[in-house]
């Protein structure tokens, strides 16, 4: 197989600045932490913290935990959020850097495409750190679901409708959920429900060994009734379900439906932030590697099945960089919906409770906050790949509104040339 | 645990209006600190515009909040603020309802005993210092183990000393302690007495005040990050050795110095810290706090801080709604200032309009050197502030590109306010004000700048009089906060909004005054001055007179006050005083002759040092044979004051008293433990005994009768 990401030595170093001859530079992921997501709502921790605050304590952490990186040498600072109107508005990279003291010097700019946001913010700077336009960047997402909720102040054009552009549910993610569900009807609300609680298990396992919380940036929480908190944990999570509890539930989008609020994700508050690099000028630096870039792609479904989207976009990444779905050892793939998330295993042939499929759980458990996901996919990919060096890729993957996929592969820098190859076992 | 508010519950004063601010206690849990840490937060429900306050219910609140924090045995308590507050003191605005030496001593016991479980904590407290912390909300966190401060906090100090008070619950005691004798004098003495200044985070922390001081943006997250490595041993906080025996003597000597210096004794409360930082050498927290108590509540029962938080409510609310100014949508704008006259005077108006309002500033004069001169002192002072690095390069090329001069009158043609600051002769200026309104629009400003002249007669001869405004600046016009605003006659509201909005830009406090004769503050400095003079004349040595009003703690004596108005100036407003109330204002040949010989100053320094009559002015002073006591000196001035004040009241100069003691605050820097003048003239009985009756009804700036 090809492996593109791990050319020779030399290749990647920094592009000379005549002539139109260009090599291609390494991209890797140097670290990345995240807020405590929390509850969306007046209730929830975040009902009186600023979105851009929560990103301006990511960039903090983020730069704390790289005291080898002089901040002037940021080159971009890319964050993503699916309103950009009041405190996610104003140009929010720009805004969020300069609020975290970065030097009036680094640009930044904001960037949306819905659930993968942040995902997109990493792909775009880093085709941009290949290019050789920067060397650091910074790149995140963050959405305060409470200030924004899902839909405020769109103008969808009427011709969605009228000339039958989409179907009216592709609006309503929950409606898409329940539009997959019929297109598989093997995916039952019985097998969405058991993913849905070793989700939950898987994280409150996570969590109890410490895992989760290593990558949290702890966020101070304003709140006029009870006083000043502090945000450590995630608040969405339900320890202790079980198939049992979720039974009962409710399914909001149909009567007699089978997405449920415990088979879905919440809504959430958070922030997430990762340093992209150029990989000479982050070992040059001293800097950690945590994952290479092998390659990433998007891909458009049908709106009204957006869940239906990590399938082709997978395939053609996987494709365009010459691998197969057996050389990926770890999956991160971001749990919108349970259903979603089986659609994508059951394509593939991986069992439900493939122990290399999130393996700390995921959204369902710990939450999605919209444009902030993707960076949280990335950042515990990479904590699986310091965990396994006999594991040489791995893959992110999302979902996306209004029908679409995003998947990006990604090289261990630990591999060891173990046998684990991925596949079924 | 007892608390203070089970060991204290008689006599709780009632303060009414107390924006009660509350304390909340919440356990929360910080990563690399086992157990929960007890976080109390401040808050007294408004925005960094009020900033929290404690009174008698606040500090319920912050007994109770640390009830239930010592109740859940956290491994640590911290303390914080609102965003951007952290707690600015006691609430002074319910001082005033304290009527009863009793509930004075509730308020200065309990602030004592709520703030002091903090400090004999055996769980470890810290004070996270996110914003503003001032008098008590400063003391709070001096109770604390430890302190943070945020890089971005607006304000620290202890204003008390400004007030007529001193930090009461537990300031005196713990700042000597934690910072030495002489930086807690700075802090507490030195710079309370000079104007109130305040510390910035950096200097603070420098002084030893805090432990460290963290950037704003994640402040609480990572005070909390702090106290978790200092829970765990990983940090050390050190502390300075304290010179408790010849450092302590120079600070206290220091101190003394400063306050003769500053108050002459005129505010007992400022030597009483004095006092206190000296009792603190012991370091003894029970008797150091019991005579903190009884000296705050000897302070809270006295007629200075009353008549200091008179001027300060004057200062603060007041000096920001002026009196009888009219609506301010009357208002015009202004978008291009001339200034008549190139001298000193227009140069520094010139310069403080450009400034504050950033419009084309055009000035004029008789011939283009002076002109030139004008322009190229503005361009100068442009350059010092630059220096300073209070203007950027940028600001500079700004306002150097708007300030030109002309000699042809058209370059005023659209000015929409016209400053003049031309010689002090009615003619004069009546003739500059008839050239300009030739050029000008009807409805440009046309406003003068005289201390004494009549607004209304300098506006007599134009077409359009309604246009005319006073606009008494005074010396140095860049430094001193008052603007008195002249209402002429014809003055129609639009031009007297328009004149209050310039002055509200410029960031003068303004007062409203009619057209009397040199207005409010020349017209008593003249008053109160003439009579010393006379009494000199009269015989009364100069030195003796010159002492008489020392024990009211005025900003210079009165001879040293004429030396920096200016004896020509001085003898000039006498002059247009005597004219119109012949009665109350003398001529004085002494003072007269003083001037012509060019005289600035009666007194001057021997070969020793010492004070000493400037030889030739006792020579060409012919003194009389009747010569007065300090005392006989001091009353007779004071009833002038009394007399002249309530005159001025009368004929309507002012709409109250309170303007009147404004103008004096802020234009004659007379103290606030005076509370200007009237609650001084009626707390000392001058005033019934000249008028018949007070000023101020009992109670607004004095002690009320229970």
């Amino acid at each position: 197989m090809a492996a593109p990401a791990s050319a020779p030595a030399g290749t990647s170093s920094s592009p000379e600045p005549s002539g139109t001859q260009r090599a291609l530079r390494n991209v890797v992921f140097v670290d990345g932490v995240r807020t405590p997501f929390g509850k969306a709502g007046p209730k929830g921790m975040y009902a009186e913290t600023r979105a851009d605050d929560m990103v301006v304590k990511v960039i903090r952490e983020l730069m704390r935990r790289q005291p080898n990186l002089p901040p002037e040498r940021i080159d971009e600072v890319a964050v993503a959020a699916t309103t950009q109107i009041g405190d996610q508005g104003l140009t929010i990279g720009r805004t969020a850097a300069l609020l975290a003291g970065l030097p009036k010097s680094v640009p930044g700019f904001a960037i949306d495409r819905m659930c993968a946001g942040a995902m997109t913010s990493v792909t775009t700077t880093a085709g941009s750190i290949a290019f050789g336009a920067y060397d650091f960047v910074i790149a995140g997402g963050i959405e305060h679901m409470g200030n924004h909720p899902m839909g405020e102040g769109v103008d969808p054009n009427p011709r969605f409708v009228s000339d039958k552009l989409v179907d009216p549910s592709a609006m309503v993610m929950g409606s898409t959920a329940e539009n997959l569900h019929d297109r598989y009807p093997a995916i039952t609300k019985e097998r969405a429900d058991a993913y849905a609680a070793r989700s939950q298990q898987r994280y409150e396992a996570a969590a109890n060994a410490g895992r989760i919380a290593a990558d949290l940036a702890p966020v101070a929480t304003r709140s006029s009734e009870y006083g000043w908190g502090l945000a450590t944990a995630d608040e969405p999570p339900r320890p202790g379900t079980t198939v049992e509890t979720l039974y009962g539930l409710k399914t909001p989008f149909r009567p007699h439906g089978r997405v449920t609020p415990g088979n879905a994700a919440g809504l959430n508050d958070g922030a997430t932030g990762c340093l992209i690099a150029e990989e000479d000028s982050a070992r040059e630096l001293g800097l950690s590697v945590g994952m290479r870039l092998v390659g990433y792609s998007f891909a458009g479904v049908e709106p009204e099945v957006m869940g239906a989207g990590p399938v082709p976009a997978t395939e053609k990444a996987l494709h365009r960089a010459g691998l197969s779905i057996e050389d990926i050892g770890l999956f991160e793939i971001n749990e919108a919906f349970a259903v979603q998330v089986l659609a994508f295993l059951d394509h593939f042939g991986i069992a439900e409770d493939d122990p290399r499929v999130n393996p700390w759980g995921g959204a369902i458990a710990c939450g999605h906050p919209l444009a902030s996901s993707g960076v949280r996919l990335m950042t515990q990919l990479s904590r699986h790949f310091a965990e396994n060096p006999d594991v040489r890729y791995g893959i992110t993957t999302m979902c996306i509104g209004f029908g679409m996929g995003g998947t990006v592969i990604w090289e261990n820098p630990h591999y060891n040339g173990g046998t684990h190859k991925g596949g079924t076992q | 645990m007892s608390t203070a508010s089970n060991r204290h519950s008689t006599s709780t004063p009632n303060f009414p209006d107390e924006v009660v601010t509350r304390a909340f206690t919440r356990l929360i849990n910080v990563p690399g600190v086992s157990g929960q840490v007890a976080l109390i937060t401040i808050d007294n429900g408004h925005d960094h515009t009020r900033p929290s306050t404690f009174g008698p219910a606040g500090l319920a609140s912050l007994n109770a909040a640390l009830d239930e924090a010592f109740a859940a045995e956290p491994t640590a308590i911290a303390v914080t603020g609102k965003p951007f507050v952290f707690a600015v003191g006691a609430d002074l605005s319910g001082v005033g309802e304290i009527s009863e030496r009793e509930q004075a001593h509730y308020v200065a016991q309990t602030g004592h005993d709520v703030f002091r479980r903090l400090t004999e904590s055996t769980i470890p407290t810290f004070a996270l210092v996110n914003g503003a912390a001032l008098g008590g909300g400063l003391e709070l966190a001096l109770s604390c183990h430890y302190r943070t401060v945020a890089d971005n906090a607006g304000a620290i100090a202890f204003p008390e000393c400004f007030l007529g008070l001193f930090p009461g619950w537990g300031g005196t005691q713990l700042l000597p302690n934690l910072i030495g004798a002489d930086a807690a004098v700075t802090v507490i003495v030195e710079n309370a007495l000079n104007q109130n200044k305040m510390l910035n985070p950096s200097k603070a922390t420098k002084m030893g005040m805090f432990d460290i001081e963290l950037e704003a943006a994640d402040f609480l997250e990572e005070s909390l990050r702090w106290a978790g490595r200092v829970l765990s041993g990983e940090v050390q906080v050190q502390r300075p050795e304290i010179d408790r025996g010849q450092a302590w003597d120079e600070a206290i000597n220091r101190a003394r110095s400063l306050v003769a210096g500053k108050t002459n004794g005129a505010s007992p409360a400022v030597d009483r810290a004095v006092d206190l930082i000296e009792l603190a050498r012991n370091n003894d927290l029970d008797a150091g706090y019991a005579a903190e108590t009884e000296a705050l509540t000897d302070a809270l029962m006295s007629d200075e801080l009353r008549a200091g938080l008179y001027s300060f409510d004057l200062t603060q609310k007041r000096a920001k709604k002026p009196a009888g100014a009219p609506d301010k949508s009357l208002a015009r704008e202004v978008n291009k200032v001339g200034v008549i006259g190139a001298g000193l005077m227009a140069g520094q108006l010139a310069l403080l309009f450009l400034r504050r309002l950033q419009v084309p500033v055009v000035l004029t004069d008789i011939d283009q050197e002076r002109i030139d001169k004008g322009v190229s002192y503005v361009h100068g002072e442009i350059d010092k502030l630059a220096d300073k690095g209070r203007l950027s390069d940028d600001e500079v090329n700004r306002l150097k590109g708007l300030v030109s001069g002309s000699l042809d009158k058209q370059a005023f043609a659209d000015a929409d306010f016209v400053l003049e600051a031309v010689f002090e002769e009615m003619s004069v200026k009546q003739k500059v004000f008839g050239e300009m309104e030739q050029y000008v629009s009807a409805e440009a400003i046309l406003a003068t700048n005289t201390s004494s002249l009549s607004v209304s007669e300098m506006a007599s001869a134009l077409s359009h009089p309604e246009r005319v405004v006073g606009f008494h600046f005074f010396n140095p016009v860049a430094v001193l906060p008052l603007l008195e605003i002249v209402r002429g006659t014809g003055t129609d509201d639009a031009s007297l909004a328009t004149a209050f909005s310039v002055g509200k830009q410029l960031k003068k406090s303004c007062v409203l005054v009619s057209d009397a004769p040199a207005f409010v503050v020349n017209r008593l400095l003249t008053r109160f001055l003439g009579e010393i003079i006379a009494a000199v004349d009269e015989g009364t040595p100069f030195d003796v007179a010159d002492r008489a009003l020392n024990p009211l703690g005025l900003p210079m004596s009165p001879m040293v006050l004429l030396q920096l108005v200016g004896p020509a100036i001085a003898a000039h407003v006498n002059e247009t005083m005597h004219a119109a109330y012949p009665d109350r204002f003398g001529l004085s040949e002494n003072l007269q002759r003083f001037v012509d010989a060019g005289k600035t100053a009666v007194w001057q320094s021997d070969e020793h040092g010492n004070q000493i009559v400037d030889p030739e002015v006792a020579a060409l002073w012919q003194q009389g044979d009747n010569p007065s006591t300090e005392e006989q000196v001091r009353e007779r001035a004071l009833r002038a004051l009394a007399e002249e004040a309530r005159i001025m009241l009368d004929e309507g100069v002012v709409m109250e008293a309170a303007d009147l003691d404004l103008c004096m605050i802020l234009g004659a820097g007379w103290p606030f433990w005076l509370g200007g003048i009237t609650p001084y003239l009626d707390r000392s009985g001058v005033a019934e005994q000249v008028n018949g009756a007070r000023f101020l009804a009992p109670g607004v700036a004095s002690v009320p009768t229970a």
